[in-house]
């Protein structure tokens, strides 16, 4: 798979524990991008399992976030709903170089998968 | 290599597909070429859970069990709608009502029963339904959204939760029962009177004796006339008088029937290749109602579909309970002594509503009516399904489990290491033991509510939920966790314990409390850590530093976050007063940043809807100049205090109820509680102001004013207490200050002032604010200081530029 690596900026741009959102106008997903109180980075699309909520506005706990409607909890690393539920979006590929975080972006086409 | 069987399948209900999904989890089974047929449009659902939907409990997709993935995955071929009329043994083919056929080599009769009609003029008439399926619950919606009475006919189960239900939605319900008391099959009469009594004070009306004769009406159902006179009008009738097995087509087939289609113990047919489950079929001369059998049928059955020639049907003791919330009935087995050889014990406590009996029978327990308490049905069930002799505890069994076991000969404990897997724990979702022990194992599960959200054990009645905490303790061990109500997953400590040690081992952030109890995750998860940081805030005022990282993201930017991802702003309105000045302010926002919606609140305030995340801050700028503040209408904190105009201009106003109110919510904005808060001042008893359904609520008399605490106006609506009538405004505010203090400094966190009253009882609370004046000047003290340190506006702050972050696109992408 290809990606299209975009360059987001400096670590400080997102707070730790938290998350921020990427949106690409009309035809694609947001996408949500975490730094967890580690200071990993993740990348998932902004959108729940359940009913499409915006995980980025969600509560970080280690590697998870809590959807902020209804509280399911994903897995960050595999972007997978935890038990009882299930569903999973879809997670994306971050690399940091020097410094700043670059986030992989499937190219258009394969967005929509 | 042969090719596929066809089995086809008549009735997607829930022993047909019970059947289908046991058969699929056997080896045999799987080279099936499976074809259902289902008269109603829907996927499989739970049908013993239309009773909650219908009372607003669960919706209908909380029910169903098997979706269309699940028929896709499997293969299944679904014909929804789509009745079969009829059955060709000779060329082994069924015939749909849309002309569809379908050949078989084995068939599965599953077609459940039909709703008894009585044999009454007017049942005909737009207005009378059944109780029986979706489309019935549906009939019963739309009546309760545009009319107002309703009669149910039938006092047995079905009857009383159709009631129930809609009662719950609203409409005033009469229930005409052709017997003096209700649900006489399965209660005595002591038990049937109590629960007459108990739905009698929640508002359902009785016509117990009551033959009706005629459902009278013209265009649609007007009321029901009964054989003595009496009329009861009606805009809905529901027919709840029983059910039959449902046999036409068997018996068109010229299969054997007699009240249902006639089965042997390998739940075949009198035709070798046709088999049937459910309540459709009878059983050694027995027919059936519940669904705890149909799942042994449905696991037998399937057994001999696979080729298992020694699988067999054994019918089991069975209890019924009554799905009403806060009305508990069990029974199983006889109801009374049925000669001098039987031996009834009862025990009745009328003050409390508790009535218990059991009948023994040579020394063994043969039935048991439970109303009031039913902690104990399922141990009572278990002794009679396992018939052991009882005599040793004659005398102490009817005082329950605990009682009995402590006395001398007590029967061993369960055996749960001999009991079969396939025993069956749960009847209304069909779970056994193996299920259960298995999802223990395999899962790793620990507690009670895990257990439910893996297995389905217990999640609907909840009468097993006893045996299935045994299982816990059996399959897990020592990591089995109490049902004690911890903090979270997180930790084995409870709310009180956390709150205590905060303050006695002077516990300053989160880290040293997830520390002192071994938390099992680091950093929490979003249970505990609104939790960890509002108690943390409320036990060292001014000094704690608000982790906005742990707070719902509504709290966390100010602002109610809705379905589609934007957000609510809702300005205060002190008092539910407000000027031309303020409302220009709203006015311009909302033109200016193209707000789509602009609403009253049920809180008499505006709520502009629709406001995009990256434009808040210049809205509450906007609306800063204009002297508007947040509102917090997204806080855990003091919401809204409404207040009705009072003595400035109502002619009944006895005090200025508009001023008070101002006050009040001067003095107690910006607070953080347990949970929301809402307060209320009516200027007279008129009550204008709702003050009777919120946290706090004030009612202004001639000699001064009466507190009220406690109310709810929610899911649960509770009537305030009183607690106490005062003569000044500067009591008012103190007792107000004070039982705000308490409830922050005692509540448990998302704990309401109503369930946290009935909780401690509303003694406690007068204890200390009533009794105590010093005490509940202290509390007072402590509200007002931590007020001085929140009283600041939110929206000013990040206005003026406060976590930026939170609200700015990131730049680099904005356009990407
Ligand atoms: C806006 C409003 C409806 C309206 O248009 O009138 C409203 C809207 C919401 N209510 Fe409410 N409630 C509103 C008045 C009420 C009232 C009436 C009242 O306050 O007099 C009640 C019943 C009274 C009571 O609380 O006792 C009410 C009982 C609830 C409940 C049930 C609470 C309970 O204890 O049972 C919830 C759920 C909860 O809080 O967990 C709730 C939750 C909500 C939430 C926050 C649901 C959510 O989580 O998204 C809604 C968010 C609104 C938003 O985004 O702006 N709302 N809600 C009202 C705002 C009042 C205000 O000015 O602040
Ligand atoms: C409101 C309500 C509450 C209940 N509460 C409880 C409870 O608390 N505890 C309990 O144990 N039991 C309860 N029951 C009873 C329980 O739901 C039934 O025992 C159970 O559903 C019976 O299963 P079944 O498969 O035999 O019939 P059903 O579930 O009724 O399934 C039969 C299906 O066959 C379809 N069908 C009929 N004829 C044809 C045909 N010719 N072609 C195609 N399809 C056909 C029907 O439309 C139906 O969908 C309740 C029932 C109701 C209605
Ligand atoms: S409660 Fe009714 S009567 Fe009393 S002051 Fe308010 S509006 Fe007037
Ligand atoms: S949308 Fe995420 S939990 Fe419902």
């Amino acid at each position: 798979m290809s990606y299209q690596w975009k360059n987001i900026g400096p670590l400080a741009n997102i707070p730790a524990q938290g998350a921020r959102r990427l949106c690409f106008g009309h035809q694609g997903h947001p996408v949500a991008v975490f730094r967890t109180g580690a200071d990993e980075i993740f990348a998932v699309v902004d959108e729940c399992p359940h009913r499409q909520g915006p995980l980025s506005e969600g509560i970080v706990s280690g590697r998870t976030v809590s959807c902020p409607l209804h509280n399911w909890v994903i897995d960050l690393a595999a972007g997978e709903a935890l038990a009882p539920d299930i569903g999973r979006t879809r997670a994306l590929p971050v690399r940091i170089v020097s410094g700043e975080i670059h986030v992989g972006l499937p190219l258009a086409g394969e967005r929509a998968a | 290599m042969t090719t596929p069987r066809n089995l086809v399948v008549i009735g997607n209900g829930m022993a047909g597909m019970r059947t289908v999904d046991e058969l699929l989890k056997l080896d045999g089974g799987r080279d099936c070429r499976i074809t259902v047929f289902g008269a109603e449009p829907h996927v499989n659902y739970n049908r013993i859970m239309l009773s909650s939907v219908l009372a607003g409990d669960k919706s209908v997709d909380d029910i169903v069990i098997n979706s269309q993935e699940w028929y896709d995955a499997n293969g299944i071929c679904l014909n929804k709608g789509d009745p079969v009329i009829a059955i060709d043994r000779e060329n082994r083919l069924v015939t749909a009502a849309s002309g569809v056929q379908v050949p078989y080599d084995q068939l599965l009769i599953a077609t459940g029963s039909k709703p008894l009609a009585p044999p009454i003029p007017g049942l005909e008439l737009p207005g009378v339904c059944a109780f029986r399926d979706i489309a019935d619950v549906d009939k019963m919606l739309e009546a309760a959204r545009t009319r107002k009475r309703a009669v149910v006919i039938g006092g047995g189960l079905l009857g009383l939760e159709a009631a129930w239900g809609l009662k719950q939605r609203g409409m005033s319900v009469a229930l005409v029962h052709l017997m003096p008391t209700l649900m006489e099959r399965q209660l005595d009469v002591a038990a049937g009177q109590l629960l007459q009594r108990d739905l009698d004070r929640r508002g359902i009306a009785f016509f117990t004796d009551g033959q009706t004769e005629e459902i009278v009406g013209t265009e649609r159902a007007e009321g029901v006339r009964l054989a003595d006179g009496r009329f009861v009008p009606a805009d809905l009738v529901v027919l709840a008088i029983g059910i039959r097995p449902n046999i036409d087509l068997a018996r068109a087939a010229d299969l054997e029937v007699n009240r249902g289609i006639v089965v042997t113990d390998d739940m075949r047919t009198s035709d070798p290749d046709i088999f049937a489950v459910g309540e459709c079929v009878e059983h050694r001369g027995q027919v059936f109602g519940l669904v705890a059998p149909l799942w042994d049928q449905a696991k037998a059955c399937a057994a001999r579909l696979a080729g298992d020639e020694t699988a067999l049907f054994t019918p089991q003791a069975l209890s019924t309970s009554l799905k009403i919330t806060g009305v508990d009935v069990f029974s199983a087995g006889a109801l009374m002594a049925a000669d001098e050889g039987d031996d009834e014990i009862t025990l009745r406590d009328d003050g409390k509503g508790i009535y218990k009996k059991i009948v023994l029978r040579d020394g063994r327990l043969v039935g048991a009516v439970l109303y009031g308490d039913v902690a104990d049905g399922q141990w009572y069930l278990k002794l009679m399904r396992e018939r052991e002799d009882v005599s040793a505890l004659r005398e102490r069994l009817v005082f329950g489990r605990a009682f009995a076991e402590a006395g001398p000969g007590a029967p061993a404990a369960t055996d749960y290491a001999a009991m079969p897997d396939s025993e069956q724990i749960c009847g209304c979702n069909g779970v056994s033991k193996g299920n259960i022990v298995g999802a223990i194992r395999d899962k790793g599960l620990t507690t009670l509510p895990e257990v439910r959200a893996h297995t389905k054990a217990s999640a609907s009645c909840g009468q097993c939920t006893c045996v299935v905490e045994d299982l816990l303790v059996f399959a897990a061990g020592a990591d089995a966790r109490p049902a004690k109500k911890t903090l979270c997953d997180c930790t084995d400590a409870d709310h009180d314990e956390i709150r205590q040690a905060i303050l006695a081992q002077d516990l300053r952030t989160m880290e040293e409390v997830r520390t002192a109890f071994a938390w099992k995750k680091p950093e929490g998860c979003h249970k505990c850590r609104p939790a960890l940081n509002y108690y943390l805030l409320c036990a060292w005022p001014g000094e704690y530093h608000d982790d906005s990282r742990s707070r719902f993201v509504n709290e966390r930017v100010h602002a109610n976050i809705q379905k589609d991802g934007t957000y609510s702003v809702v300005p205060r309105m002190w008092g539910g007063l407000t000027t031309p000045a303020e409302l220009h302010a709203i006015a311009s926002v909302a033109e200016k940043f193209d707000i789509p919606t602009v609403k009253v609140t049920g809180g008499q305030r505006i709520d502009l809807l629709g406001v995009r995340k990256e434009d808040l801050p210049a809205v509450w700028g906007d609306l800063n100049s204009a002297g508007l503040v947040s509102g917090h209408a997204y806080a855990k904190g003091l919401r809204t205090v409404k207040t009705c105009v009072g003595s400035e201009w109502c002619r009944f106003g006895t005090q200025d109820s508009t001023g008070l109110g101002v006050k009040l919510e001067k003095m107690c904005w910006g607070s953080w509680t347990p949970h929301k808060v809402k307060l209320a001042v009516s200027g007279c008893p008129r009550n204008c102001a709702e003050a009777s359904i919120k946290d706090l609520g004030v009612i202004c008399v001639e000699a001064g004013y009466d507190i009220l605490v406690g109310g709810n106006g929610g899911v649960e609506v509770r009537v305030t207490d009183h607690l106490v009538r005062v003569s000044s405004e500067e009591e008012v505010l103190e007792y107000t200050g004070a039982y705000m203090q308490l409830y922050r400094e005692e509540a448990h966190y998302l704990e309401r002032t109503a369930p946290w009253i009935a909780r401690v009882g509303l003694d406690y609370v007068k204890r200390r604010l009533v009794d105590d004046p010093e005490g509940r000047a202290a509390l007072h003290g402590r509200f007002l200081h931590s007020q001085s340190f929140m009283q600041h506006d939110p929206w000013a702050e990040r206005a003026r530029g406060a976590d930026a972050h939170e609200f700015a696109r990131l730049p680099a992408l904005a356009e990407a």
